[in-house]
Order: C-alpha cells, then sequence, then structure tokens
C-alpha cells in the first residue's frame, strides 16, 4: 500500500517535471531574445532600429534600419494570404460538403503529406519551376516578392484547409437541414448557412496561416531575392526578417550580430500578436 | 364536412437499407386543418413527416415507392425540391437558428428566394414575426443574435423564419418537447392561429397536445397507419383495439 503511494506521487511529479520542460524552454528563449536583443536595440536607437531604412552593418558608421525586412515580411505575408485563403478555404469546403467519399479518401491525405513536405523541398520547387515562370513577366528577374508571395501561398495551404475543414465539420447540421428546409439549394445552404457559422474557426486558420508564412525562412530565402530596400513593385526583390537572419548571422560579430538578434524580438512581437489573436478568435468560436 | 385534400398520400413504402419503416401508407391530409401524428418511437411518424417535404433525401440508403401528391401533383416527379421546400416549411424538434442576427434568420428564406430590396425585406420580416407572436418580444433588437434567445423564442422565431417564404403547408416536428409548459403553450396557440391560412402537420409526442390542438390524427405503429381519424373521435371511440391500448397508456 504504502509502496504504491510513494510510486503515485513519484509519477505525478515526473509528470509535472515533463510539463514544466516546454514552458521553462519558452521562458527560456524569451529571456534570452530579449536580454540579446533590447540592449542592441537601446544601442541603436529604438526609432532607427525599427523604422530606419538603411540597412549596411559595413559601412563606417554601421547602419542598422530594419524597415525594409519588416515591410518585406509583411508583404510577403499578406501576399500569401491573398493567395492561400481564397484558395485553403474553398478547398476546405469541397473537402467538407462537396467532395464524393471515394475522392475525399484521396484527397485528404494529400493534404496531410503537403504538411510534412520540409520547407527547404518547397524552396527548390519554387527555384525550378516558379522562378522561371515568374522570368517571363517582363521586368522581374524571377526571385521576387511575387514569387516567395505565391510559394508562401501554397505553402499555408495545408494549415488553412485542415483548420477551416475541422471548423466546417464541426457546424450542426441542424443549421444546413434548416436552410435546405427554407427551399435553399445545397450550394447556398452551404455558403449562407454553415459557412457564416464557421466563421471564428475560419478565421482562426487564416490567423495561424498568417503565423506560419511570417516565420518562414528556407523557402522564403531562395526565391525572394533577399535585397534589403523597401519594394517598390510585386516583381522587385524582397528580404524578409527571417531571411536578414539566417543571411548575415554566420559572419556577423558584435553589434551587428546583436541588432540581428533584435531582429529576431521583433519577429517574436509579431508571432506573440498572431497567437494572441488566435487564441482570442477560438474562444469566441467556442462561445457560439 | 368535406374539404380540399392538400396531400395525398398513396401505397407509400419507405426503407431505410433493408429496413422497412413505412408500410402501405394510405393518407388524405385536409387543408386548412391540422393534423396530428401519434404514436411510440420509432413508429415512423417523423418519417413520414420528412417524407412530405423530402428531407429524406439525405438519409443514406433511404428508398421510396408510392406516390405522394401535393394538389395533385406529386412531389417525388417532375416536382423540383427546392420549390417544393419552400411551398411546404418546416419546424424542427430541437429550434435550431442560425448564429446569425434576429432579422438575418428570418429574412434567409426571402433572400433565398431572390428578394433584395430593404424595404420588401423589413415588411416580411415585422409581418413573419408578428404571425409568429413573437414581434413585440423582439422589434428592439432584430439585429442582436438569435442564439441569445430562451429556447421557447427561438423555437417561434423558426416558426417565424418558415412562415417567411409563405409556404402553404407547415410541418412540425416535435415542435414543443424542447420547451417549458408555458413556451409550449404559446406555440400551440399560434399553431392554432395559424391554421387559419396554413395546413399543418404536426408530429407529437404528446396525446394531450393531439387533443389539444388537432383536428386529425393519425396514430402509428411500427410503420403503418392503425387508425385515421377525426382527433375527437379518434380519442373517445377508438374503432382499432391497438388505438386503444397506446390511448389509454397501456403501451408507448
Amino acid at each position: 500500500m504504502k509502496r504504491q503511494k510513494i510510486l503515485e506521487t513519484g509519477m505525478s511529479w515526473l509528470f509535472a517535471l515533463c510539463a514544466c520542460m516546454s514552458i521553462v524552454a519558452v521562458v527560456l528563449i524569451c529571456v534570452f531574445l530579449f536580454a540579446n536583443g533590447v540592449p542592441a536595440m537601446k544601442e541603436i536607437g529604438f526609432i532607427k532600429f525599427l523604422l530606419g531604412t538603411d540597412w549596411a552593418p559595413k559601412n563606417q558608421p554601421a547602419s542598422y534600419g530594419i524597415l525594409p525586412m519588416i515591410i518585406g515580411s509583411l508583404c510577403v505575408t499578406i501576399g500569401a494570404v491573398v493567395i492561400g485563403v481564397p484558395i485553403g478555404l474553398l478547398t476546405a469546403v469541397f473537402l467538407s460538403r462537396f467532395c464524393p467519399k471515394k475522392l475525399h479518401s484521396v484527397l485528404e491525405p494529400l493534404v496531410q503529406l503537403m504538411a510534412g513536405i520540409p520547407s527547404i523541398i518547397y524552396g527548390f520547387f519554387g527555384l525550378v519551376v516558379m522562378v522561371p515562370l515568374a522570368r517571363m513577366i517582363p521586368g522581374c528577374t524571377g526571385v521576387s516578392m511575387l514569387t516567395a508571395s505565391v510559394l508562401l501561398g501554397i505553402m499555408i495551404l495545408p494549415t488553412i484547409i485542415n483548420l477551416s475543414e475541422s471548423a466546417l465539420n464541426a457546424v450542426p447540421d441542424s443549421y444546413y437541414e434548416g436552410a435546405l428546409a427554407l427551399g435553399a439549394t445545397h450550394e447556398r445552404s452551404v455558403f449562407f448557412a454553415v459557412l457564416p457559422a464557421a466563421k471564428s474557426g475560419i478565421l482562426a486558420a487564416a490567423v495561424l496561416g498568417i503565423g506560419r508564412a511570417i516565420g518562414e525562412t528556407m523557402a522564403v530565402i531562395m526565391v525572394a531575392g533577399n535585397q534589403a530596400r523597401i519594394p517598390t513593385s510585386m516583381l522587385k526583390g524582397i528580404r524578409t526578417m527571417t531571411a536578414n537572419i539566417v543571411l548575415e548571422m554566420g559572419y556577423a560579430t558584435g553589434l551587428h550580430r546583436q541588432a540581428l538578434i533584435a531582429t529576431g524580438v521583433v519577429l517574436f512581437v509579431f508571432i506573440l500578436i498572431i497567437n494572441l489573436t488566435f487564441s482570442i478568435l477560438k474562444k469566441r468560436g467556442e462561445k457560439v | 364536412m368535406s374539404m380540399h385534400t392538400k396531400y395525398k398520400i398513396q401505397d407509400l413504402n419507405l426503407h431505410y437499407g433493408t429496413f422497412h419503416a413505412l408500410k402501405n401508407i394510405n393518407l388524405e391530409l385536409p387543408e386548412k386543418e391540422i393534423t396530428a401524428f401519434i404514436g411510440p418511437s420509432g413508429c415512423g411518424k417523423s418519417t413520414l413527416l420528412k417524407t412530405l417535404n423530402r428531407m429524406n433525401d439525405l438519409v443514406e440508403g433511404c428508398s421510396i415507392d408510392g406516390t405522394v401528391l401535393l394538389d395533385g401533383e406529386d412531389i417525388f416527379d417532375r416536382m423540383d425540391v427546392n420549390v417544393l421546400r419552400r411551398r411546404v416549411g418546416m419546424v424542427f424538434q430541437k429550434p435550431n437558428p442560425f448564429p446569425m442576427s434576429i432579422y438575418d434568420n428570418i429574412a434567409f428564406g426571402p433572400r433565398t428566394h431572390g428578394i433584395r430590396k430593404k424595404a420588401k425585406l423589413d415588411e416580411i420580416v415585422e409581418k413573419s414575426l408578428r404571425d409568429a407572436a413573437i414581434w413585440d418580444e423582439v422589434k428592439d433588437r432584430l439585429d442582436k443574435s438569435a442564439l441569445g434567445m430562451s429556447g421557447g423564442q427561438q423555437q417561434r422565431l423558426c416558426i417565424a423564419r418558415a412562415l417567411a417564404i409563405q409556404p402553404e403547408v407547415l410541418l412540425m416536428d416535435e415542435p414543443t418537447s424542447a420547451l417549458d409548459p408555458i413556451s409550449t403553450m404559446k406555440v400551440e396557440d399560434l399553431v392554432q392561429e395559424l391554421k387559419r391560412e396554413y395546413t399543418i402537420v404536426m408530429v407529437t409526442h404528446n396525446m394531450q397536445q393531439a387533443t389539444r390542438v388537432s383536428d386529425k390524427t393519425a396514430f402509428f405503429l411500427l410503420g403503418e397507419v392503425v387508425e385515421f381519424n377525426e382527433t375527437a373521435e379518434l380519442f373517445s371511440m377508438p374503432k382499432d383495439q391497438r388505438t386503444e391500448n397506446y390511448i389509454t397508456g397501456r403501451f408507448g
């Protein structure tokens, strides 16, 4: 009896310890990021860092303005959303309400597979297939904001599709039947009764997709061109915050290195905002 | 007194897969009267109700033969199912307002059928809510979510929603089974009012309800209609022994 009790208490402590691991990891990441990044921001000057348009760490004196990268990240993310959300949402509607069972059993695993493809593979695909295609557009060198947006749009599809489909499947049949009973067609019932009922779940899907897009690194580096300047057109090259860090971290030292970590801080804050939005939307969805 | 027949059901048989759910149903439902379907659970009364606006089409493995005539037209033949459902409204067992505003709930049907003008929609919304005796309770919060209403209000909203497409028939599947007594009374009163303009078919578990509201009653057992008669007569002088056993509470 006594041995069992000791075992029980011991195990519950073990589980608690495991649970703490992830919390500790998150906290450590925060501490490391802010401890290294914030002093750099202070040294450069918050305004000069966030709103400076020149990124020239090799210049004398060096200039560390990350506005081009912030704009770059936002632009490709918006582009990815514009492309990925409508396609993903309509795919989810199809899978949830229109797809014959047999086809569903083929499509569903394919979407799952899409989610599992490493981003470097997406990058290769972008470089080998999409960049040459983009080159056919007059005035485009191939590696550009447009290419990166389209590629990211494809990459966030599985996130959007899976979450939107779950949201659609969770809508009670009574809404669908209620619409049919009013003489609405299948299409109208799905788009005007079921879809609005899944609204918050779909919004959450979009937000999570945004999170994926803004944090994506490898694939973007391969097709975005990576010029650290404020883009003037969709067909020009662009550098994202993630790309900025990866490209220069290997050789950066001193303030340069710290400025890159500070770029990470800005990215982290963006992700925090996105996750917060996600959980608020999810909570609101559960209430309805 | 003989009235116009709204629904004429002839030799109707319905199978769910291999299960014979409705057996040789022959019924004539009079226009602008209330017909109640009573019987124990699983006797086929809800199945028949759902056949009348073809909601059974959604059930996999459901096969139907026989004819159902609405004003002489076969509902399985040539008649577009969406037109049928426009003519035959339905109120479900559990109130199922859409998760949108009260106004948009009522306007859903009219919008579906092509009415876009705001003034016309406003008029329909008000009339439907008045007809469903709920206008005074909701007129100040038409833009609020319908999910914030009580269960009884939600059910009357669903009735109003069904009325908004001006159907000829109203099918009600145990419309008060999820409601408290006061809400039940309101819905029953409402149904009495509505029979002036609509043919009503109501499935009910509650025999008192059938006697209170209906003009005619059909008693179902194991997929068959055992007896169909004027409500007063069916309950006071049942012709079939099984009907008598059921209404006197010996089973069911």
